[in-house]
């Protein structure tokens, strides 16, 4: 009949209005300042630098331990080119001691950034990665999203904290090419022992290749 | 006690003009009865666009606006002081002076309905003999604002939307007018305060309403689609659609302007609300004899309330029909069965009492319904859409 419709349509709805004044499962929506769900592990917003360090409440780490060590890989494969590296003319121990260049300067402007992840995956040294914090609103359009490089700097355990599967994985990977490192410069040392000391600079040279590979 | 609190508003007024000198009574009560309409009805308005987003939110399992005030209720407060603060802009290529008059024009004509219409025992503005048709009268020159806008703004989706508008308006004024006339048949007056008198007695405990009747119901059923059309509400909002048309006739307004036109859009629910109630739900008369110690003028704004919220659960229930089915609804089905129901009355008021009346003319228009609507359906004038190309 003419109408029938329309009443069960007006039945569903009135049982939607009522429903929703007694049953909180149907109130699905979260009322985001005060409410809060935790990120998603693959959740991705802008890059971040990771550091590493012995003590993760001691901020004044994040210089001395950071990974990158300004290879400019990223720079030049960012599509939307939002970040800039200015090299240092030092040199510093990296996570398995041999010295390397640092970042003088690294700028991220998010505001040209697009989330894309490329830089991540180019970046040989687990140096760069992505970050799950988006409230980045600021009034200051243009000094308060070109993050330099100590806002952009986090400690791994925050890497650990928000992305844990991944962060894993990472240091797994890591912790096994710093023994194959440390492998080659103890079996280096060794044939340095036989050989006499001949030739003690070149077996140096190889863990850093063996880095670029991965 | 009961006879003050009923009258509140009247001996007030009266009160009032005691201070001044007995030649200018005479108008400034006028100006004073004025003056509360067009401040309360406003008021009522922003209570109902909270009221509305709050109870779409709540069909739609959300919560609605909760951020202004306690629960959201500040809303409309936030709502007006935003688009007394936006700028207001005019088209280059439009005709400017028409478009500055089109919501004007709205709103005046909206407020001239409530002066025929009786909130409460002896609150009307003006008792006219013709009442009901100065309503009408005053309702249709909407569609001529409607127009203006559309026209003057010189943009395409307004005047496609005007155009809708027009048609939509014209073709369900005649479903509207009809359906009123066995109001008037049976009441044999166009004044709203006698159709009111009229209703206002109780057997049995119980109201004279002309909705309990046959054909008042099927008239009030009449009356209540078409007036949905005329105001453009929902399931009848093809003259906004906004997925369709932008905003529709009003596309080109903003600011203050744009606000005129939402006021003026639910004051004509109100006014029609209003009439609607007057006109088949015993105006200010209460439900049931024992009740009528409440307040005559409340019964009217509860009755108006209620017709709001039927108004805002249509619009979270019904999506917008197409063109042609609007146009199928008023001619092949709104209208054939308004004029059976005109025959209808006729039939009930020679039948004299008696419960032979009762079954023939339920019988007669049941009938019609059902038969209407299934051949309607039938034909695929009415009921679900098919797509060809889609198949």
């Amino acid at each position: 009949m003419l109408g029938e419709g329309i009443l069960k349509g007006l039945a569903e709805t009135a049982k939607n209005f009522a429903g929703s004044f007694v049953s909180a499962e149907r109130m699905i929506t979260v009322q985001y300042p005060e409410e809060r769900i935790a990120p998603m592990e693959a959740a991705r917003v802008f890059p971040f630098l990771v550091y590493d360090s012995k003590h993760p409440e001691d901020s004044l780490d994040w210089e001395a331990g950071m990974r990158c060590v300004a290879c400019q890989i990223c720079e030049k494969e960012c599509p939307p080119k939002c970040i800039y590296i200015e090299k240092s003319k030092d040199k510093k121990p990296d996570f398995v001691g041999k010295m390397q260049i640092y970042p003088a300067r690294f700028d991220i402007d998010i505001s040209v950034c697009m989330s894309c992840q490329i830089c991540v995956e180019v970046c040989p040294f687990e140096a760069i990665k992505m970050d799950t914090q988006f409230e980045l609103a600021t009034d200051d359009r243009f000094g308060a999203l070109l993050l330099d490089r100590k806002e952009l700097a986090k400690s791994n355990e925050y890497y650990h904290h928000i992305h844990p599967t991944e962060a894993a994985e990472v240091d797994a990977r890591l912790a096994a090419e710093k023994a194959k490192a440390n492998a080659k410069v103890k079996a280096a040392a060794d044939a340095a022992v036989a050989k006499a000391a001949t030739q003690p600079a070149v077996p140096a040279a190889k863990p850093a290749e063996g880095n670029k590979q991965e | 006690m009961i006879q003050t609190l009923d009258q509140i508003f009247v001996l007030l007024k009266h009160w009032l003009l005691n201070f001044l000198p007995a030649a200018w009574q005479p108008a400034v009560g006028v100006v004073l009865s004025v003056v509360c309409i067009i401040g309360v009805f406003p008021a009522l308005f922003a209570f109902t666009t909270v009221l509305e987003r709050k109870g779409i939110g709540r069909i739609q399992n959300r919560l609605g606006p909760n951020r202004v005030g306690p629960f959201g209720i500040l809303q409309p407060i936030a709502d007006g002081i935003k688009s007394l603060t936006k700028e207001d802009i005019v088209p280059l290529k439009a005709d400017a002076a028409v478009h500055f008059l089109a919501p004007i024009v709205l709103v005046v004509a909206v407020f001239m309905g409530f002066a025929v219409l009786p909130m409460g025992r002896n609150m009307v503005l003006v008792d006219m003999d013709a009442g009901l048709l100065f309503y009408f009268a005053m309702g249709a020159s909407t569609e001529v604002s409607v127009f203006m806008a559309g026209w003057s703004s010189r943009n395409k989706y307004s005047l496609l939307g005007a155009m809708r508008a027009v048609a939509q308006m014209i073709s369900y004024e005649v479903a509207l007018l009809l359906s009123s006339v066995v109001v008037v048949m049976m009441s044999g007056s166009l004044s709203l305060v006698k159709i009111v008198a009229a209703q206002n007695q109780y057997s049995w405990g119980l109201p004279h309403w002309y909705i309990f009747t046959p054909w008042g119901f099927a008239g009030a059923l009449m009356f209540g689609i078409a007036a949905t059309a005329e105001t453009n509400r929902s399931p009848f909002d093809l003259p906004e659609g906004e997925s369709e048309l932008v905003a529709g006739y009003f596309t080109e307004y903003s600011g203050f302007k744009f606000a005129l036109f939402f006021l003026g859009e639910y004051v004509a629910m109100f006014s029609i609300a209003g009439l609607g109630a007057t006109l088949f739900l015993g105006g200010w008369s209460a439900p049931l004899a024992a009740l009528q110690f409440i307040p005559s003028w409340m019964w009217f704004f509860g009755k108006l309330m209620v017709a709001m919220c039927v108004f805002i659960w249509m619009r979270g229930t019904l999506p917008r029909l197409r063109q042609d089915q609007l146009m199928n609804f008023a001619w092949k089905f709104v209208l054939p069965m308004c004029l059976l129901n005109l025959f209808v009355a006729g039939l009930w008021r020679f039948m004299g009492d008696g419960l032979l009346r009762w079954v023939i003319c339920s019988a007669i228009l049941i009938l019609a319904y059902v038969g209407m609507g299934w051949g309607e359906m039938k034909r695929k004038h009415l009921g679900p859409r098919t797509y060809r190309y889609a198949e």
